[in-house]
């Protein structure tokens, strides 16, 4: 038998209808019919998806983590940008 | 025979399908060619072993002497199983699980699918919910003849000797006896011959998409449907059944 890995892939798993698919780990797979099959075994064995996404890893551009201070610290001393400064009135609850 | 009698035959046949079916595939735990792959027959083994629970409760409820379906599982010796000889034999390579799993799966669909109309509503209902899942192990099948069998040579190779084989274990798929007869002059169970005719025409279409030969119908083997089974199931047994044997008090 071949020692090579079938390619790796993530999976994304949409908990339920109106939610958003959600990163919930990786497996190997000759294909993506097969990547679906196999998420399908791995990580939805007990009813946790309505709907599954893979993508191959490789196909995944990421962040540098050496650039993290530029990325995203910068965005830290512009707190008008969060929405504490409104008044919410009672009537529309927890936004 | 008694209509009774027949109908406890006829539930046991189709639990000890399931039982011993889903015993085999649970020997390959840890043992899969790949993690995904050995998740993914674990998974088919406990549908099967579900399902036999389901099947052989409702045998002891038929046979209204109250045993337990564990009694029926694990207290009866080789010659009460009435399993088809194809389902015991031995897991082999990869190749020979998948084109035993592959015949009996796509037997297993038509057959379920065909006892979801009996006059039997218990029966009716199991097959219902049974159907899903079979259809699950349906396709996974027949995926894995597409690809191993339309592969590489040395995949090609080893599915068209694993289908050589066990072919002449699928000839017991369609025998139909006295029991079968009964419970399908009642609208109770299901006509076999039917059956094969969907069967081969979804083999076929699988074979010819695998690239693979489909063997010609020669001497078949048949037997377990009324208990005369190949020295696989003893040794099936003698691990199965092992702790409930040696431990009868056991509990979880």
């Amino acid at each position: 038998m071949s020692k090579k890995n079938w390619p790796l892939w993530e999976v994304f798993i949409r908990s339920k209808n109106g939610l958003s698919h959600k990163h919930v780990g990786s497996l190997h797979a000759a294909d993506e019919e097969m990547a679906v099959e196999n998420a399908r075994d791995v990580y939805c064995r007990r009813s946790e998806g309505v709907s599954i996404w893979v993508v191959k890893s490789t196909d995944i551009f990421a962040s540098d983590p050496g650039k993290s201070e530029e990325l995203f610290e910068t965005a830290k001393n512009k707190i008008y940008r969060h929405p504490t400064f409104y008044d919410i009135p009672k009537e529309i609850g927890h936004m | 025979m008694t209509k009774q009698e027949a109908l406890f035959e006829y539930l046991l046949r189709i639990g000890d399908n399931s039982l011993i079916m889903g015993h085999r595939m649970s020997e390959w735990c840890g043992h899969g060619p790949i993690l995904e792959q050995d998740i993914a027959l674990i998974n088919i083994a406990l549908d099967h072993i579900g399902q036999a629970k389901n099947w052989l409760t409702l045998a002891c409820e038929v046979e209204g002497k109250e045993r337990t379906e564990d009694d029926l599982a694990y207290h009866r010796d080789v010659l009460d199983f009435r399993n088809l000889l194809l389902v015991e034999q031995p897991n082999g390579n990869w190749g020979d699980t998948l084109v035993r799993g592959f015949l009996f799966d796509t037997w297993n669909y038509y057959f379920a699918k065909a006892l979801t109309n009996s006059m039997n509503t218990q029966i009716a209902d199991i097959a219902t919910k049974s159907l899903k899942e079979i259809s699950y192990h349906k396709n996974y099948s027949a995926d894995w003849m597409v690809r191993l069998g339309d592969g590489t040579e040395e995949s090609h190779t080893k599915m068209q000797d694993a289908l050589n084989r066990l072919w002449m274990y699928s000839g017991e798929l369609f025998t139909m006896d006295e029991v079968d007869e009964i419970m399908l002059k009642d609208v109770i169970g299901v006509d076999l011959h039917l059956v094969r005719k969907e069967w081969d025409d979804d083999v076929n279409a699988t074979l010819t998409e695998a690239t693979l030969h489909r063997p010609p119908d020669a001497w078949m083997q048949k037997g377990g449907k009324t208990g005369i089974h190949t020295e696989h199931l003893g040794y099936i047994l003698a691990e199965m059944q092992f702790l409930p044997r040696a431990y009868p008090d056991a509990k979880w």
